[in-house]
């Protein structure tokens, strides 16, 4: 609800879904990579992966870095760390509401 | 990794009946959600929740067949329209069970939230000409994964 919640849902965005996923899976697996080598691995056109990377970059979960005419892209550990943590704190929000209802419903008249 | 949606229960020794009544009516609404809450419990009704020192939240109530299934949409951002995209939609469900209630819920549409309208079009754009093939693929994978687990 807040400033700061309102940016992890950004990064919650970026990751709920399943391409995208699956391109931070093979990224984490493989250390870094470039688009043309994901593209070899997922059942997408290579344009398809720059738009996904290019979510996730905005989302900061990936970082880019040009070698010669070659961009290889690396995970942000730390931002997807952020973005389970923010899931944690959704989790524990509803707990915690839960709980408020069945106290109300089991001890009030 | 992270789903889409997200999912809690709680068994309550209470009937349904007192339950539904605990999770729709305002004056309680305004005890274990927000600080204040206006509901109109109708399918298309206004809410309007209100946070001390956040600040006032729009919703959209979407379904009341009580004293099983009430959902809402809630919008994420202050002063918006409830829409697809800027809320994520609340679904409680209750089911009797023995002389109580086990009450879930379930909050989903994460994965559209604060997209910038220009990227939702090439994505849609993108799913209608190029995936349309691999959707079967994607979608097996995607299970294989785990897709969108419940969490309880």
């Amino acid at each position: 609800m807040t400033g700061e919640g309102e940016e992890a849902d950004q990064l919650w965005a970026a990751i709920a879904d399943p391409t995208r996923q699956q391109l931070l899976d093979l990224l984490l697996t493989s250390g870094d990579a470039t688009a043309t080598a994901l593209a070899r691995d997922l059942p997408i056109t290579r344009q398809g992966i720059a738009k996904h990377l290019a979510v996730l970059q905005r989302a900061g979960l990936v970082e880019a870095t040009r070698t010669g005419r070659e961009v290889r892209f690396t995970v942000r550990e730390d931002r997807l760390d952020q973005a389970t943590r923010r899931m944690a704190q959704i989790l524990s929000r509803w707990d915690a509401r839960l709980a408020a209802i069945k106290r109300i419903a089991e001890t009030e008249p | 990794m992270v789903p889409d949606r997200i999912s809690r229960e709680v068994v309550i020794d209470a009937p349904p009946d007192r339950v539904w009544a605990i999770v729709t009516d305002p004056r309680h609404v305004a005890r274990w959600f927000s600080d204040e809450a206006e509901i109109d419990l109708r399918p298309g009704g206004a809410m309007v929740l209100t946070w001390q020192g956040h600040g006032t939240y729009r919703g959209r109530v979407e379904a009341v067949d009580p004293p099983r299934r009430f959902a809402f949409r809630w919008l994420r951002r202050e002063d918006n329209e409830p829409g697809d995209g800027t809320s994520t939609l609340v679904e409680f469900v209750l089911a009797a069970e023995g002389s109580g209630t086990r009450l879930r819920v379930v909050e989903s549409g994460f994965q559209r939230l604060a997209w910038p309208e220009e990227d939702k079009a090439r994505y849609a754009g993108e799913n209608a000409d190029g995936w349309v093939h691999e959707l079967n693929q994607l979608r097996d994978y995607a299970a294989r994964l785990g897709g969108a687990p419940e969490s309880s």
